[in-house]
């Protein structure tokens, strides 16, 4: 079988650093770092995510074909957005006329 | 070798194949998922960044340690989940059934946790609908910051609603001896949904629970 038999001792090491993460980001959201507070509490999931994504969920030995499906997916996700948001955070610094100016 | 395992189905070469074929497919459906609960982020970071401070009110209504504690009962569910899969891999039955089994108790925790937070913050008015009667500052945009905070954790627990469910078809399929060292493909795509439900909830945490803390 195509089956990777990842040996349980990694699953413990994913778990204690999972772990090890959750208490950071807690701790981390009570230092007044400012809008890096954000940042880093993005960063940390992100790194939390990616951990269990490529060993919980077997995704580092998983074939190629499932690699770029799983990319394409995260690629539509960021394209959702940032063009959600470059609309929304430009809307004060765009100087176009708003629609209900040209009536 | 395996050419007529049970598992088989005859649209396959051979199990290999079947295994990768369902793996993908998993996959799509897991995508339509990111890309779903991506939407409401999307709504969530739009509203946070048009009422930042109201945002941050509404999330220190919430209690840090009740949703800290629901990370770590989450986390230590995955781990009892990705080690369903590896016995499920080495065809050990009985095994199977308890690691699948401690993942519902859980994903029961899970949803026992969320309900005492779901009944505090309905007794104190902070349910968006008729209900909501906080008056402090920012009220009406703490209302969508809640409105928020309902839809999203709500959505995420169906999905533990769900994944309950599915572990416990799992567990019965196991006690029936239907996962063998030769085919655990079942177990190993409930075990892809369950970690993606987990995957949810990392980023809900910080984006709910640890803004405005500092």
């Amino acid at each position: 079988m195509a089956h990777h038999t990842i040996p349980t001792r990694v699953y413990y090491t994913i778990f204690f650093t999972l772990m090890v993460l959750t208490g950071l980001t807690v701790w981390v959201a009570f230092q007044d770092l400012g809008a890096w507070n954000d940042v880093v509490a993005l960063s940390i999931a992100t790194l939390k995510a990616t951990l269990v994504i490529l060993y919980f969920m077997h995704v580092r030995y998983s074939s190629k074909l499932t690699h770029a499906f799983i990319v394409a997916g995260f690629l539509f996700l960021v394209i959702l957005l940032a063009i959600t948001m470059s609309d929304y955070l430009t809307r004060d610094t765009l100087i176009a006329p708003k629609a209900w100016d040209l009536m | 070798m395996a050419n007529h395992h049970h598992a088989l189905q005859h649209h396959f070469e051979d199990l290999e194949q079947q295994f990768e074929s369902a793996s993908l497919g998993m996959w799509a459906f897991l995508i339509t998922e990111i890309l779903f609960f991506g939407g409401l982020f999307a709504g969530y970071l739009v509203y946070r960044s048009l009422y930042p401070e109201a945002f941050a009110v509404g999330s220190y209504k919430l209690d840090v340690l009740l949703g800290g504690v629901n990370t770590v009962v989450l986390i230590c569910s995955s781990l009892t989940m990705a080690l369903a899969v590896y016995w499920a891999h080495k065809g050990e039955r009985t095994k199977i059934v308890v690691f699948l089994f401690l993942t519902i108790v859980l994903g029961a925790a899970f949803l026992g946790i969320k309900a005492v937070e779901y009944t505090h913050k309905f007794h104190a008015g902070l349910a968006p609908g008729n209900a909501f009667s906080y008056d402090g500052p920012f009220a009406d945009q703490v209302r969508i910051f809640y409105s928020f905070y309902f839809s999203m954790t709500g959505m995420h627990a169906l999905h533990m609603v769900i994944g309950i469910g599915l572990l416990t078809y799992l567990i019965i399929r196991a006690r029936q001896g239907a996962y063998t060292a030769e085919y655990s493909t079942p177990v190993e795509m409930i075990g892809l949904y369950w970690h993606f439900v987990d995957i949810v909830w990392i980023y809900l945490f910080p984006l709910l629970y640890l803004i405005g803390r500092s």
